[in-house]
């Protein structure tokens, strides 16, 4: 009984189970939320977070609440990802179809050089709205773990449907083009 | 006129080491180093083969070129990519927690780890000693074999 209660093992099993439990803390603090993944595999429309960002030419800034009674499909994008340069110019014609509809593609560049963007979007003529997250603070409120993701939100500022990689055709007609008919 | 040449090269010859003498000697394995590749959650010089990286490492040299020092080059990678670049603790200058921890938990972990060993140890020879005498019956017959076998 006299050795279970000495006070050295006990410290040291203490300082391990500290050690432990920090590190289980950490794996679980980095785990993604997939709640958004989980309401729309469900059919629930779970509220779009807050995305206020500035502007990636600088300019003042802008936010999803801003564009309430938009269908918007929302892009996380970066100028070094790959996968992005296939799908932005599908985005670029979408962008121009969903205008004529009360609509908009909205790129947020993440963790990327506002240079290398820029020159990106003259690249591939993306003439939609860009906003700039540079150190990825709304990459955790949307769940986001790759590049690109694209989240449809309807007018109501609902998340509709997401897409983990690069978007396509019939992924935005199945998941767009319904949106489009619904009145906020 | 060959004085004139003359009086142009030795000016070069002058200004030349005074030019760079301003631009500050910094490298890329001077700054890759502490500053993190915030794609790929690693410091920047352990991301080999990322996309992100090699843009990053990209953005530095145009830096270096443009005669920025190490700590203008961090404040310009804080402006593209945030707080979250700079790998050194203390470095994102807001005194957290985090960054004191940083230092103690693996002080306190070597610290445990010797006590560990040392507590082991201790009670590893305590143990040992009464098994190197023996019980009393076990050493006389040991004696006796001896005597038996003396040369």
């Amino acid at each position: 009984m006299r050795r279970v209660l000495s006070p050295i093992p006990i410290a040291v099993i203490l300082g391990v189970a500290a050690l432990v439990g920090l590190l289980a803390y950490g794996l679980s603090a980095n785990k993604p939320d997939r709640g958004i993944e989980h309401a729309i595999a469900k059919g629930e429309r779970k509220k779009a977070p807050a995305l206020d960002l500035p502007r990636l030419s600088g300019d003042g800034r802008s936010s999803l609440a801003a564009m309430r009674g938009k269908v918007v499909v929302l892009n996380f994008w970066a100028s070094w990802c790959v996968p992005c340069r296939k799908e932005s110019p599908l985005l670029e014609r979408w962008h121009r179809r969903l205008t004529r509809h009360d609509g908009t593609v909205l790129g947020v560049d993440v963790l990327d050089v506002s240079s290398d963007a820029t020159a990106f979007a003259r690249q591939y003529k993306l003439s939609y709205p860009m906003l700039k997250d540079k150190g990825g603070d709304t990459l955790d409120d949307f769940g986001v773990i790759a590049y690109p993701e694209t989240f449809v939100i309807d007018r109501n500022g609902r998340i509709a449907a997401s897409r983990r990689g690069p978007v396509d055709e019939a992924f935005l007609r199945r998941q767009v083009d319904p949106l489009l008919k619904e009145r906020s | 006129m060959r004085r004139l040449l003359l009086a142009a090269a030795l000016a070069l010859l002058v200004a030349a080491p005074a030019a760079s003498a301003a631009c500050p000697r910094t490298s890329l394995g001077d700054v890759e180093d502490e500053v993190m590749c915030p794609v790929c959650g690693t410091p920047l010089n352990l991301a080999e083969e990322a996309p992100q990286a090699d843009r990053e490492r990209a953005f530095i040299q145009r830096e270096i070129d443009r005669c920025r020092s190490k700590s203008q080059i961090k404040q310009a990678l804080v402006a593209q990519y945030g707080d979250r670049v700079l790998a050194l603790p203390g470095d994102q200058g807001d005194d957290s927690i985090g960054d004191v921890l940083v230092y103690v938990i693996p002080a306190v972990a070597i610290l445990l780890a010797a006590v560990a060993v040392a507590f082991g140890a201790s009670r590893w020879r305590r143990r040992r000693k009464p098994a190197s005498t023996g019980p009393p019956v076990a050493n006389k017959r040991l004696d006796a074999d001896m005597e038996r076998y003396d040369l």
